[in-house]
């Protein structure tokens, strides 16, 4: 059988496997290939918070998805186009996601009684459980082929066994007629140090391949074209990668050094690693006993000149709660990026949610109203990050930047800006001053106060947590207390006319308005082009900056008929722009559920209201 | 350029309670930073007081230096972070039982760890002052306080035990009063590198009035307490007749000169530099009424601090590295042309 090559717009792989299978792995170096490969992607993570969670079982299956396309691409994508699972209890979690038309790979080896009962199915039979018959199934021994492959490589079963990932990889390489090359060098680099194991891993990767053209099994093979992507240099990037490398171009630009005082917190770690890799950029990073030394690391790092920035997830930002106040009250620059996950409390860990949004607005002691702005793609979070950095050091405050685990783990290809084209960056430092320094004495048209640094002559002052006077004295004086809160306060409202106006994607007046913030931007732009394509009116109006909003805000609003705020939480946004903007009525759309939205969520709420 | 004590006082009004500790505490910083200044050819500008949460705590404001009045527990973090920021700068942290023991003490013994080039002085009053009176982690087991009104029960930390747990590389033991020891070992502090940690013990003259006294007390003090002196024999009394040595289970034993044939010669000589944390902490761990109590540098031994190596690391990598600036990082590693 002669097999069809089909050129297809755009498809969704969705990977899964036990937590051990090295199914993100496999999904990453896919992604990987496909972006050098020029494809538009969006990739999305979905794991268990356990490293090894038990084996064969729901709760320990990790999957990864990759939405690739020749034309633009905004989400990971609903449901797949191809799934593959490692064995039954990946088929059990994700069969859900396969299209009716999907084609379904399957382990067989992975598919014995034993892991059948495990997996939660009650007979033996999962396919016609699930009700896959009308898919299109390709069972393949997959453990043990890769068994055969490596037969003579010496190495012991349980390594060779580790090694059907990569037989996986190139059967979907033969699937969608994928060079090999990328990830060749991935393993050449890899195992720089155990060069046995680059060889051994190629061949498992090229039997996976000549194995699914030989089969037959795979009746067609699928060509995505490149995109048609703006002209330029371009680079894979997941969000936690982007947020990093955006705060030490802030550093850069500024010429202040970068300090991170951070502790490790699911999914926020990998911006911590980021950045403690370019220490050769001056970067210095402290990973301290806990997420309160974190912070407080950094307040004490920005008194001493550098830009300072603490990195966390949720609980975390509830441990920084005290000193984020600290920050404030002494009007010291910070970036405090949190990575939003699902909680309250632990919550899951793993799972995306944009439930932090109100403890970033209000969760703290006193009158203490911060900058927050949010990232709304994975490569978003370069030009956030840098302009949290820009905002926190010209407007001596704290910035709390949100992300969001789908956005930090998720990645796309992303136009490398060049640093020329960002703008500069100019902390109020002040090297002298005629008479006695008055530390709290403001800018008047910005209310900034300056940056005066220890090791200046004749500037020494104190700062800290009690109120202050303009000449940095204590004071408990109720007039100077109801002066300095005010003052503080205005100096973060003050920030809107730095900030850009809020864009209407779509009409610009109309029925229905989509209001988002964060990264359900790509779900919500995707709705907004399908309604388009039906002619309907629906609009996007989508926040990148919280507090304060755009000035413009109040006037986009009263363009359009309804209202719907969508977002990954139950309703914090909705409540905050109801305190802002009162005169409007906001329909909602809320999902807590760890994952993001489906398109499909929005269309069907807006085709509600419509 | 030469300082005096005089040019430390800031403008601001001393607002401790008469009596109070502190006051010689603050006293003896600002008679100790100008020699601490001479002899490290220090300017003003680049001494920084931080401090927490407490009485002691205040102490910033009344030096004319820069400072920091953070929150309560977190200065050893932010002095931390200060010194990683600028290596240059002279840190001092004012603190208390409370703050470094307490809420701060995860802080307290990860600097400690870490042998960050900070000056830690510990104001230790055995009591929560400013919140008027409760029992702190180095009150005695059986103090009655507002929040232990039938004596607590529970030990107390030995703040010098903590600073060996963590394997501290200073350790310094003086009384309020004792303004020249203070001064002493102020300056000793200032000249060692890594994470330095002088235990004042304080009088709380409101709220545990005498906390020390049965070691503090004029006519007891020489007879309880025991000044250690790098190369000197531990001798001490009133009399200079009393002195320690090892006994035959290698535990410290106190002995009375001239009484079997014990001399001098038989004494401990104080090695504050010994690397050995053997002796360090028997005397750390020396209590009245079996033993003097140690005052004075008990521990001062070399060893790299973390601020140091940060800033080495840096330079080495930055040396090794292809990679210097962010254009060149934005198009390191796999990136493709979209023509």
């Amino acid at each position: 059988m002669q097999h069809k090559v089909i050129d297809i717009e755009d498809v969704v792989i969705r990977f899964a496997g036990d937590s051990g299978d090295g199914m993100q792995l496999t999904g990453t170096l896919f992604a990987d290939s496909s972006a050098l490969f020029g494809n538009e992607l969006s990739t999305f993570p979905d794991y268990p918070a356990e490293i090894r969670a038990p084996q064969g079982t729901v709760s320990g299956v990790s999957g990864f998805q990759v939405h690739i396309g020749a034309v633009e691409i905004n989400t990971p994508g609903d449901f797949c186009d191809v799934l593959v699972a490692m064995n039954p209890a990946a088929l059990m979690a994700n069969a859900k996601w396969a299209k009716p038309t999907a084609t379904i790979i399957l382990d067989d080896n992975a598919f014995d009684e034993k892991n059948i009962v495990r997996a939660g199915f009650k007979t033996m039979n999962p396919i016609e459980e699930l009700k896959l018959d009308d898919r299109h199934i390709v069972v393949a021994p997959i453990t043990e082929l890769t068994k055969e492959s490596l037969k003579d490589s010496g190495l012991d079963n349980k390594s060779i066994v580790r090694c059907k990932n990569m037989f996986t990889l190139g059967m979907c390489y033969f699937m969608f007629n994928r060079e090999m090359d990328h990830t060749f060098a991935y393993l050449e680099k890899k195992f720089k140090k155990k060069p046995q194991f680059i060889d051994i891993n190629k061949k498992v990767l090229k039997d996976g391949f000549n194995y699914a053209s030989n089969i037959h099994a795979i009746p067609n093979t699928y060509v995505v074209k490149p995109a048609n992507l703006e002209k330029g240099t371009y680079r894979n990037i997941n969000g936690n990668q982007a947020t990093a490398w955006g705060l030490l171009a802030a550093s850069e630009k500024s010429g202040v050094p970068l300090f991170c005082g951070s502790y490790p917190i699911t999914p926020a770690t990998a911006i911590l690693e980021e950045l403690a890799v370019h220490k050769y950029l001056g970067a210095k990073t402290l990973q301290c006993e806990d997420e309160i030394a974190g912070i407080c690391t950094a307040i004490g790092a920005a008194y001493a000149g550098n830009f300072a920035v603490t990195t966390t997830s949720g609980p975390g930002l509830s441990l920084k709660s005290e000193a984020l106040g600290l920050a404030m009250i002494t009007e010291l620059p910070l970036v405090l990026v949190d990575v939003q996950r699902s909680g309250p409390s632990t919550g899951i860990p793993t799972k995306t949610e944009q439930t932090d949004l109100s403890q970033a607005l209000y969760g703290r002691n006193g009158e203490c109203p911060i900058m927050v702005m949010a990232a709304h793609s994975p490569s978003d979070c370069f030009e956030k990050a840098f302009y949290a950095g820009k905002f926190a050091m010209e407007h001596m405050m704290p910035v709390i930047l949100l992300t969001e685990g789908f956005l930090g783990n998720g990645s796309e290809p992303w136009k490398i800006p060049s640093m020329k084209d960002l703008p500069e960056i100019h902390p109020p430092f002040i090297e002298s001053c005629e008479g006695k320094f008055q530390p709290f004495e403001r800018d008047p048209k910005t209310l900034v106060r300056k940056w005066a640094l220890p090791g200046k002559v004749g500037l020494e002052h104190r700062v800290g947590g009690l109120e202050k006077n303009h000449a940095g004295v204590i004071s408990s004086d109720p007039q100077n207390h109801q002066m300095m809160v005010d003052e503080r306060a205005r100096k973060v409202a003050l920030c809107a006319e730095d900030i850009p106006e809020l864009e209407v994607i779509g009409e610009k007046e109309g029925e229905v308005l989509i209001v988002g913030w964060g990264g359900t931007f790509g779900h919500l732009y995707t709705a907004v082009k399908e309604f388009h394509k039906q002619g309907k009116s629906v609009s996007l109006a989508h926040f990148d900056y919280i507090n304060p909003l755009p000035k413009n805000t109040e006037e986009v609003f009263s363009r359009f008929k309804k209202i719907i705020v969508c977002e990954l939480n139950s309703g914090q946004f909705a409540d905050y722009l109801r305190a802002k903007h009162q005169k409007f009525n906001y329909y909602q759309l809320n999902k807590v559920q760890g994952q993001p939205f489906i398109v499909k969520d929005v269309t069907d709420a807006v085709n509600e209201i419509l | 350029m030469k300082y005096t004590a005089q040019d430390f006082k800031s403008n601001q009004e001393v607002r401790w309670c008469p009596g109070c500790g502190d006051h010689s505490v603050l006293a003896s910083l600002q008679r100790a930073l100008p020699q601490v200044a001479e002899d490290l050819n220090y300017t003003m500008e680049r001494f920084v007081f931080v401090s927490g949460i407490g009485c002691s705590s205040r102490l910033p404001y009344y030096m004319n230096t820069y400072g920091f009045h953070s929150i309560h527990g977190r200065a050893t973090a932010i002095s931390t972070g200060m010194k990683v920021a600028n290596p240059t700068l002279s840190i001092w942290q004012a603190t208390g039982d409370g703050d470094a023991l307490a809420i701060g003490g995860n802080h307290f013994i990860h600097a400690i760890r870490r042998n960050i080039d900070i000056n830690i002085v510990l104001f230790n009053n055995r009591i929560y002052g400013l919140t008027k009176g409760q029992y702190s982690p180095t009150s005695p087991l059986g103090k009655i306080t507002k929040t232990s009104p039938y004596g607590t029960v529970e030990h107390p930390f030995n703040p010098g035990a903590l600073v060996m747990g963590a394997r501290g590389t200073f350790f310094a033991r003086s009384i309020d009063k004792e303004i020249a020891l203070n001064q002493e070992i102020f300056v000793a502090s200032a000249k060692h590198d890594g994470t330095s940690v002088t235990e004042m013990l304080c009088n709380c003259v409101i709220y545990n009035d005498g906390s020390h006294k049965e070691i503090s007390d004029k006519e007891v003090m020489a007879d309880r307490t025991i000044v250690l002196r790098q190369g000197q024999p531990m001798v001490f009394g009133k009399n200079r007749d009393k002195g320690l040595m090892l006994d035959e289970n290698h535990r410290i034993k106190v002995v009375t000169l001239g009484e079997n044939g014990i001399t001098e010669k038989d004494l401990l000589v104080h090695d504050a530099h010994t690397q050995s944390m053997g002796i360090h902490s028997m005397l750390i761990d020396m209590k009245y009424p079996e033993y003097p109590v140690a005052l004075g540098v008990i521990r001062d031994v070399p060893d790299k601090t973390y601020d140091d190596n940060v800033r080495d690391q840096v330079i080495d990598v930055s040396e090794h590295s292809p990679i210097h600036t962010m254009d060149q990082l934005l198009h390191s590693g796999a990136t493709w042309e979209v023509k």
